[in-house]
């Protein structure tokens, strides 16, 4: 690869969030100005309420969490060329499976142990999950945005059922704490995090991070899910079997988004509870495009989404924190709009230069 | 007994006919229609924003119709003009429209979860409490919200627009197969522009519906019902006729589970599920395969 095409690549690649993030900064200057504030000050109230204190930070780091596991969910099915919008239902039944075998594990059971068994509960459930619209896609041509949105329904509705006429403790929505499993807090590592929600779940997400870019990057399985996700058609051609290969992904990618329910469940509540992934799913599909699907860079985008979600509860008391939610909105409008257009001027820019010489 | 199942049906069903007959449209134009939750979130706010001060619900339709343009227009800019992918910016106009409704709504009201009473179309305002069932039980009753014929009638209008006009025909050719309309000198984009706008503004009208029939705006009140309407759109292959049918069906079995809520004979829960059930099997193929217009949700060349 030659400096040139790897820059006109990285230039791709970051252009879209970069312009995503000015429309983003424009649009936020316009929501502060309407409710007569200054946009500066707003700005710095929240990068202080997020990146200026441990408590903040630790609560970045919590949501950042359980969003690196949704975005990679969207990453990986978008690799193989696959929406998978079913995230938060994946991601529900992988905090619903750790916390039943938290519960059903005796309180003895060494903390190791216990803890990689809700992690494989949570995978396991979330990659059943996935691998439902994998199989309707692969044997019956069923479309798998339309089944992952469906299944989101009929996956939250039954887990409500489950917590509501079962498992629930009285009067709440959400089951007892699990007997074993807990994953310590970020701050029994380091005290400065005390009080937040932050927890080690975040070493083991990011290691399914590093795991996936090297699945993803460095195996025969990953080249041809990447084959498939660029032409399915040539791959079938080349001998890669686009059926299971499309089973696989999507099964893979809602073991990720199964994962991220140990955030939760076992790092911060401790139990199961109703709608604890309500919005992360659709905001993966955010992370995964401006990460622009590849592991690290949904690592960082976890990072800012995550400080736009909390950033939002800092400002709240000048500005609406609803603010952020707007902003979520404009940031994917913006890079979904930005990236085929880049690519466009971008690649008409090269073609007018090569022209003039 | 029967009527007053049927009224409910009905009742139950508008919001999901707006909305299934506007997606219809706009599938059938190539352009997916992930958007009619936010369509109908935003029509439900604008509505009631239009009612509270003018105090006239009319006033609130017109404004949750034009709730539904501007988001509309938002989508097809962003899907037409810049080419965005439809299902990442479908996903972002539903996003977007909690962000901005929680956002005016929390500026205009000062809430974090829903609006004062607005004035609203079921007969006697302010007489039942806003119990949200609107009048009477039974079927002429349905005649007090003028929004429930007119819900009633968008779906067979669609359905003429669709067949039976030039304007239905060009929406079908662009979606069909894009290159041959163009060639035929249909001008694509304007044709999907149109028909977005429209299903934005039916949407945006069932949102309406929703939020005059209870007089007020509740935050997240659309509550999957532009979900919902798609799924019957999908069971109905894309035609406004069956759409409409499956709407009816959703509709009768929550009506159903309401009036067994108390024998517990069956959990709600399951009932919700019926939609997205039916609509996966439909997809699957197993009862007559659901086959969408050949250039949904394509990259144009």
């Amino acid at each position: 690869m030659t400096a040139a095409t790897l820059r006109a690549r990285a230039e791709e690649a970051f252009l879209p969030p970069v312009v995503a993030l000015l429309i983003a900064l424009v649009a936020g200057d316009l929501l502060i100005l309407s409710v007569g504030q200054s946009p500066a000050s707003v700005f710095a109230m929240m990068l202080q309420g997020t990146w200026g204190n441990a408590y903040g930070l630790g609560q970045v780091l919590y949501k950042t969490t359980t969003l690196i596991c949704t975005g990679l969910c969207v990453s990986v099915g978008l690799r193989a060329g696959l929406f998978n919008i079913g995230g938060e239902g994946q991601l529900a039944a992988g905090g619903f499976a750790a916390a039943l075998t938290g519960l059903a594990l005796p309180a003895a059971t060494p903390s190791v142990i216990a803890v990689a068994l809700c992690v494989v509960a949570a995978v396991a459930a979330g990659g059943f999950t996935g691998w439902v619209p994998g199989v309707l896609r692969a044997r019956f041509g069923a479309h798998e945005v339309i089944t992952t949105i469906m299944l989101n329904f009929i996956i939250l509705a039954a887990l409500n059922w489950a917590i509501s006429t079962r498992l629930r403790v009285p009067e709440t929505l959400h089951t007892h704490d699990v007997r074993a499993g807990a994953v310590a807090p970020l701050a029994s590592v380091i005290p400065a995090f005390h009080g937040s929600a932050a927890n080690l779940s975040l070493v083991i997400v990011l290691a399914a991070a590093a795991l996936t870019g090297w699945y993803l990057f460095r195996t025969r399985g990953g080249y041809d899910l990447r084959a498939v996700g660029l032409q399915p058609e040539a791959a079938e051609y080349g001998g890669v079997r686009v059926g299971r290969v499309w089973t696989r992904a999507l099964t893979l990618s809602g073991a990720l988004a199964g994962l991220g329910g140990i955030n939760f469940v076992l790092g911060y509540k401790h139990y199961y509870e109703d709608g604890f992934a309500t919005g992360y799913g659709f905001l993966g599909i955010a992370v995964a495009l401006v990460g622009r699907n590849n592991p690290w860079g949904v690592v960082l985008a976890s990072l800012f989404f995550a400080t736009l979600s909390q950033g939002g509860l800092a400002i709240n008391a000048v500005v609406p924190r609803q603010m952020v939610d707007v902003l979520q909105g404009v940031v994917i409008i913006a890079v979904a709009a930005s990236v085929p257009e880049v690519r466009r001027v971008l690649r008409f820019g090269r073609w007018r230069s090569v022209r003039a010489r | 007994m029967i009527m007053a199942f049927l009224a409910q049906t009905i009742r139950i069903a508008i919001p999901y006919l707006f909305a299934a007959a506007g997606g219809t449209v706009a599938e059938r134009s190539g352009i997916i229609s992930l958007t009619l939750e936010g369509f109908m979130l935003t029509g439900a706010f604008t509505a009631a924003l239009g009612s509270w001060y003018s105090g006239s619900p009319w006033v609130g339709v017109l404004c949750a119709v034009a709730g539904g343009l501007v988001f509309g227009m938002i989508h097809a800019v962003a899907t037409i003009r810049f080419r965005a992918n439809q299902v990442v910016c479908g996903v972002a106009i539903n996003l977007l429209a909690i962000g901005v409704t929680r956002f005016f709504l929390e500026l205009a009201f000062d809430s974090a979860s829903n609006s004062p009473r607005v004035p609203g179309f079921s007969a006697g305002v302010g007489a039942n409490g806003g119990a949200g069932t609107g009048s009477g039980s039974a079927l002429p009753g349905l005649l007090h919200n003028p929004l429930i014929p007119i819900g009633l009638l968008a779906i067979p209008l669609v359905a003429w627009v669709l067949y039976r006009t030039p304007f239905g025909l060009r929406v079908r050719a662009v979606g069909e197969h894009p290159e041959a309309a163009a060639t035929l000198g249909v001008p694509v984009h304007r044709v999907r522009y149109m028909a977005v706008a429209v299903s934005g503004a039916l949407a945006a009208t069932g949102g309406a519906y929703l939020a005059l029939d209870q007089h007020q705006f509740t935050d997240g009140m659309s509550a999957g019902r532009g979900f919902i309407a798609l799924a019957a759109m999908i069971l109905g292959g894309w035609d406004p006729m069956r759409a409409g049918m499956a709407c009816l069906l959703f509709a009768a079995a929550e009506a159903l589970q309401i009036d067994l809520q108390g024998t517990q004979a069956l959990a709600s829960q399951f009932v919700q599920m019926i939609p997205y059930v039916l609509t996966i099997v439909a997809l699957m193929g197993l009862v007559g395969k659901a086959v969408p217009p050949a250039a949904l949700g394509k990259e144009e060349a």
